[in-house]
């Protein structure tokens, strides 16, 4: 443990002592943050949204072919559901014999299409409401961003780091020591975890005081979500540096991994009018992960079995890739 | 001399190309050990291997007579030709991270003073001049009070004067009874430095012993060198083998009186005279046809 602590004191030393990185991770980011909640404030959306329960025999035409109106199929109704009480989705229709919609009594959108189904269609309509707190864009974005700022500490600040050292000649000049390869990887990844945490806490506060964004569950549990998820992220790090020694190329790794989890984790958009198979990849990523139960704390107030799925995922991936870096590892690449 | 290492037949293929080329030697207890060539030779390869950075295509490493085990390290102390340290940590900080690695590491105040680092100790080690760098890594090489030094052309790239003075830390880590391993192109380097040396040359080991004994063994003669502009005699009259280095003429002579009397008798001028005795770099030259700096 003395050596453990050792390097992870130094790599902490190195980390503090750098400037610029200490000005990038906790001034820019919650300038970015507070610079999209800017620019996102508003909220003004110039299309409203019906979602359809798809059912196999079962479709309407209603509100088609209409330009101002984006429909959205959903195969889960309670997901769905959550999207009308977050005023995130104006109506929701099932098709049928009778035509169920629901809305969100609070909603002016929700309100307005009721109005418009009416006139639309001579269906039997059965009206059923579901009420609940209008989430901002900002406050389910925030659950995203933050994410996103960990996934890039994580990645770049362990792996990229460890490359750099092979790179340089530090690790050579380890191995000539009695340190082993896996005090090594838990020292820097010690040190990561702390820091990566500690960024997201600030973030999160900083962003908080400006913003008073939506948290609805319990803090201790958001802490362990990224707990779990800066491990998580950290683990596919040291596996992409565990024999890398370019640095061009250990770029262009991460980025293979940072680009799929930006675009496809529901960082920025719901995926909910995506295809199928996005979907499931997206369901392969840690990061979908971390932002889902992240969200289910923040704006649902979810408790631990709620987002068990989740945290199992981040542990299974955390423990697998650790593993595969500790095993692969080496000091040099010949 | 009892030996503390053993190489048996180590040999190192890097795909098609073989760097080392199953060389054996012994490395005995308590001396410094010299390990000379030019630069491409296979040395860094070697010692890498003997340290157990590198892993050789064939062959073995013995230490104390058996194959070395995780404890190795606790024993042996490395400063590699070119290394970085960690970005942003003082000198004292380096020396105390390096001291944790170890399970009996010198009072630092001992390394400090052998090693002379007491006036850079709160500078950042990325921040030090090449003198003051190459102190610190012998330092961190000495932290363990290793039982063998491996110090991997440590004065490549310092001046005369810090060369010098490295020279002398060497010379006193020596005195305190350890077994120094030292690679250098520096034929003056290993003169002054080493009681042994094994010669290598692409690869393979060309001489093996004393400076002394090895300079005995392959020469009978001295040199008598004159600046090549002040000899425009028919150099074939002289019946003597000759070669020309640095803009002199250096003759291999048996008797050096016979020769200046050979050469007055021929009215060549000797103001430009020297004579030298032959060096590592002649013995370099005779065994490979090339010098050590080529």
């Amino acid at each position: 443990m003395r050596k453990v602590y050792a390097l992870w004191a130094a790599r902490n030393r190195e980390y503090y002592r750098d400037k610029a990185s200490l000005f990038w991770s906790f001034l820019v980011t919650p300038f970015i943050v507070v610079v999209l909640a800017v620019a996102f404030s508003s909220d003004n959306r110039e299309i409203l949204k019906v979602g359809v329960l798809t059912q196999a025999g079962t479709d309407t035409r209603v509100f088609s072919d209409d330009p101002a109106i984006e429909r959205i199929d959903y195969r889960d109704s309670e997901l769905a559901m959550q999207r009308i009480s977050h005023h995130q989705l104006d109506m929701l229709i099932k098709p049928g014999a009778v035509l169920t919609y629901w809305i969100n009594p609070e909603s002016a959108s929700g309100l307005l299409l009721e109005k418009l189904l009416k006139a639309e269609t001579s269906d039997h309509l059965d009206r059923q409401e579901i009420s609940g707190q209008k989430v901002r864009y900002i406050d389910w974005v925030i659950p995203g961003i933050l994410a996103m700022n960990m996934m890039f500490s994580g990645l770049w600040g362990v792996g990229y780091v460890i490359v750099r050292y092979r790179k340089n000649g530090v690790l050579k000049r380890l191995q000539a020591t009695p340190l082993k390869s896996w005090q090594f990887i838990t020292a820097q990844g010690l040190s990561r975890v702390i820091i990566m945490l500690s960024v997201t806490c600030l973030v999160f506060v900083a962003c908080d005081l400006f913003l008073d964004f939506m948290m609805n569950g319990s803090y201790l549990l958001l802490l362990f979500i990224a707990l779990l998820g800066s491990l998580s992220i950290m683990s596919i790090s040291l596996l992409m540096a565990a024999r890398t020694a370019s640095e061009e190329l250990a770029n262009g790794l991460l980025n293979v991994v940072s680009f799929p989890m930006l675009l496809l984790s529901e960082l920025w958009f719901s995926l909910d009018s995506a295809p199928q198979w996005l979907i499931y990849v997206s369901k392969m990523l840690p990061l979908t992960h971390i932002v889902h139960a992240a969200r289910a704390v923040m704006l649902e107030g979810a408790g631990l079995a709620a987002i068990s799925t989740n945290l199992l995922v981040l542990v299974v991936t955390s423990v697998v890739f650790l593993l595969a870096a500790s095993l692969s590892f080496r000091w040099q690449v010949e | 001399m009892t030996a503390i290492i053993r190489i048996e037949n180590l040999q190192k293929k890097f795909g098609k190309n073989e760097a080392v080329k199953g060389i054996s030697f012994d490395i005995p207890q308590g001396i410094c050990f010299g390990l000379l060539g030019p630069n491409g030779a296979g040395k860094t390869t070697t010692v890498e291997m003997i340290e157990g950075i590198r892993r050789p295509s064939a062959g073995s490493v013995l230490y104390r007579g058996k194959p070395r085990d995780d404890d190795f390290y606790q024993q042996i102390g490395i400063q590699f030709q070119s290394t970085a340290l960690m970005d942003f940590l003082t000198t004292r900080e380096v020396l105390r991270l390096f001291s944790e690695l170890y399970a009996n590491p010198l009072p630092e105040q001992e390394l400090i003073g052998l090693c002379q680092l007491s006036e850079f100790l709160d500078t950042y080690a990325t921040r030090l001049s090449g003198g003051q760098r190459q102190r610190l890594l012998l330092a961190v090489a000495l932290v363990n009070d290793p039982e063998v030094l491996f110090l991997d052309e440590p004065t490549t790239g310092l001046d005369p004067q810090a060369r010098r003075n490295f020279w002398q830390l060497i010379k006193d880590v020596r005195h305190q009874g350890k077994t120094v391993v030292l690679t250098t192109h520096y034929m003056d380097e290993a003169e002054l430095l080493c009681d042994q040396l094994v010669i290598m040359d692409q690869g393979r080991v060309i001489a093996n012993g004393t400076p002394p004994q090895l300079l005995k063994q392959h020469f009978g003669y001295h040199y008598v060198c004159l600046d090549n502009s002040e000899v425009s005699i028919d150099l074939e009259t002289l019946g003597k083998p000759y070669h020309r280095e640095n803009g002199f003429l250096a003759i291999e002579t048996e008797s050096v009186e016979d020769t200046l009397n050979q050469l007055m008798s021929m009215n060549v001028s000797l103001g430009s005279l020297k004579v030298r005795n032959p060096t590592l770099d002649d013995l370099f030259l005779k065994l490979t046809g090339h010098h050590l700096r080529e």
